[in-house]
């Protein structure tokens, strides 16, 4: 009873704060409403019994993206009084991707079998992470790994145009 | 706590027959409010007043000792104060957002103090996930000072937000990874687990334990106090070069709260260095009453916190702030590498003795006293020099 009161509000929480994100005509608020959304997400994985995952999920969503998005926004010039808009893709495209996205997920919510478990218990999650990731998934762990490797090095090729003069 | 429940539930305050969720719920809320406001708040403010007389000892100057014995009472005057002034928002200012950035950074400060470990029994919560909750809530600060830097539209206010997010992002990084030493050798992020795996003597310590957590904890506590804004780390406030950096607009208690954060986040650093390498409340065991035990311990972490909270108060008065180049190249080129090199040292280690070295322990902690000794002579030298009379003398 009290999981479901909590479950629906970090519903209207995140669903609420996902709404100002798309619709907000200031781009400032739509970044800072991702603060919403990411803690409502966090809020439902703590429901979820997913200590580990909703402790990760708030430091490197809130800690780090959203602290870099917010960085991007306020460094982007007019922020506040014009409406930025991808003006490129039309109203009528953007609608058709929207109806088209929309059903392929409704389809697929509606196609999939949820298991529901009879109750969640708050169980330690981080040994069975731990061994998980260095166990059996070590190689797609360590794939990720090189993934970010990549990205970083990409980023100071980019970033430093004087090394290659 | 599941007892007091029970026994809380069996006596038949709530009515006749509560859900156990229900009534741990209402529990925990209490609880929580307690500490916030019997814990919590009274330490910024007590903290504002020492910060203050000991900056003054520093500076050779009085500080302030008009209000209650030696101005004790200075930290509700102020807080009366700031209760009194107006609430001013610029009219050119994002009036919600302006609103909301104090509440962020208050919450950011209050959320660790639910895992805060006072006593063996005296915490709100023991999360298998603490020492993770601890770090990334604080983070939450950035994003209220982001806020409150954008929504004041004025150019110090912006320019200190983008200051203090810059450098509490990039010292997130130190500061997390001085923390897998500890989390490498005791397999758990428990607060209560971390403590419990270390002595109450000093030499059985995580910050004596071996070179890299020693290391670890110097890290930790440099990283912590960039963090928390403290001098020498104070750009996002810089007072010469910005006002008031972020808080520039605000007045009032929404300042307060700014403020409050601020010598709070002290309690906060000294609670993370004295759980992860200062031995928490681990006292030696004598008596068999929980209660006395519990006070006794609450007593040895709330003194251990107390010493770190000191130290950083000395840093604060004698160090001049570094510039941002300083502050970047020492966080990316210094404490990155050195941490990283801390966790592979410290896995070695753990790796070659499992159940740590005890004559490591001893040795260490045999350098650290040696230290000490030189630093209290040094420090007896001065006190004999200076006439602490007439510092003590209320009526200057």
């Amino acid at each position: 009873m009290l999981a479901t009161i909590i479950f629906y509000a970090l519903a209207i929480l995140t669903v609420g704060s996902s709404c100002i994100v798309v619709f907000s005509r200031n781009v400032v608020y739509s970044t800072f409403a991702l603060l919403g959304a990411f803690m409502g997400v966090v809020g439902i994985y703590v429901l979820l019994a997913a200590d580990f995952v909703a402790m990760v999920q708030l430091l490197v969503y809130v800690g780090g993206i959203l602290v870099l998005t917010i960085f991007a926004v306020m460094l982007t010039q007019g922020i506040a009084d014009v409406t930025i808009s991808n003006r490129s893709v039309g109203l009528i495209p953007a609608l058709v991707i929207a109806v088209v996205a929309g059903g392929v997920m409704a389809f697929a919510v509606e196609r999939t079998h949820w298991h529901l478990a009879a109750s969640v218990t708050p169980s330690p999650t981080t040994y069975g992470i731990g061994n998980a990731f260095l166990g059996d998934y070590v190689l797609p762990f360590e794939i990720a790994s090189l993934v970010l490797l990549a990205a970083l090095i990409g980023a100071i090729v980019i970033s430093r145009h004087e090394a290659r003069e | 706590m599941e007892t007091l429940i029970n026994n809380l539930i069996a006596s038949g305050l709530f009515g006749a027959k509560p859900s156990f969720d229900v009534v741990a719920a209402i529990v925990e809320f209490v609880a929580g409010a307690v500490v916030f406001l019997v814990v919590a708040m009274p330490f910024a403010g007590v903290v504002t007043w020492l910060e203050r007389r000991v900056w003054a000892r520093i500076q050779s100057r009085v500080g302030p000792n008009r209000v209650g014995p030696q101005g004790f009472l200075q930290w509700l005057a102020d807080g009366l104060k700031n209760i009194c002034k107006e609430d001013l928002i610029p009219a050119e200012a994002d009036a919600p957002l302006f609103k909301l950035a104090p509440y962020l950074v208050m919450l950011a400060f209050i959320l660790p103090w639910s895992v805060m470990p006072f006593s063996s029994s005296l915490i709100l919560a023991d999360l298998n996930v603490g020492v993770l909750f601890f770090t990334s809530v604080t983070a939450l600060t950035v994003v209220g000072v982001l806020m409150a830097g954008w929504a004041s539209n004025d150019k110090w206010s912006l320019i200190g937000g983008i200051r203090s997010a810059a450098q509490i992002v990039s010292y997130e990084i130190p500061a997390g990874l001085s923390i897998f030493p500890v989390v490498l050798m005791t397999g758990t992020l428990s607060m209560q687990g971390i403590i419990q795996a270390q002595g109450w003597a000093p030499q059985h310590w995580f910050v004596f334990a071996n070179p890299f957590t020693f290391i670890a904890a110097n890290v930790l506590f440099v990283s912590a106090l960039a963090e928390g804004n403290r001098t020498p780390f104070d750009l996002p406030e810089a007072e010469s070069e910005l006002v008031a950096g972020f808080a520039t607009e605000y007045s009032g208690m929404r300042y307060t709260f700014f403020f409050m954060a601020e010598w709070g986040n002290l309690f906060l650093i000294g609670a993370l260095m004295t759980t992860l390498f200062l031995g928490g409340w681990r006292f030696p065991h004598v008596s068999d009453n929980v209660v006395v035990m519990n006070i006794l311990e609450l007593i040895t972490f709330n003194v251990k916190v107390l010493a770190v909270v000191f130290v950083s108060m000395w840093i604060r008065g004698t160090l001049p702030r570094v510039r941002i180049d300083q502050l970047m190249t020492l966080c990316w080129k210094y404490l990155v590498p050195i941490s990283f090199a801390d966790m592979i040292g410290t896995a070695v280690w753990v790796a070659i003795w499992p159940d740590g070295n005890a004559f490591m322990g001893y040795l260490m902690f045999a350098g650290g006293l040696a230290v000490l000794a030189v630093f209290v002579r040094r420090v007896v030298y001065y006190v004999r020099r200076s006439r602490m009379e007439l510092y003590f003398r209320p009526g200057i």
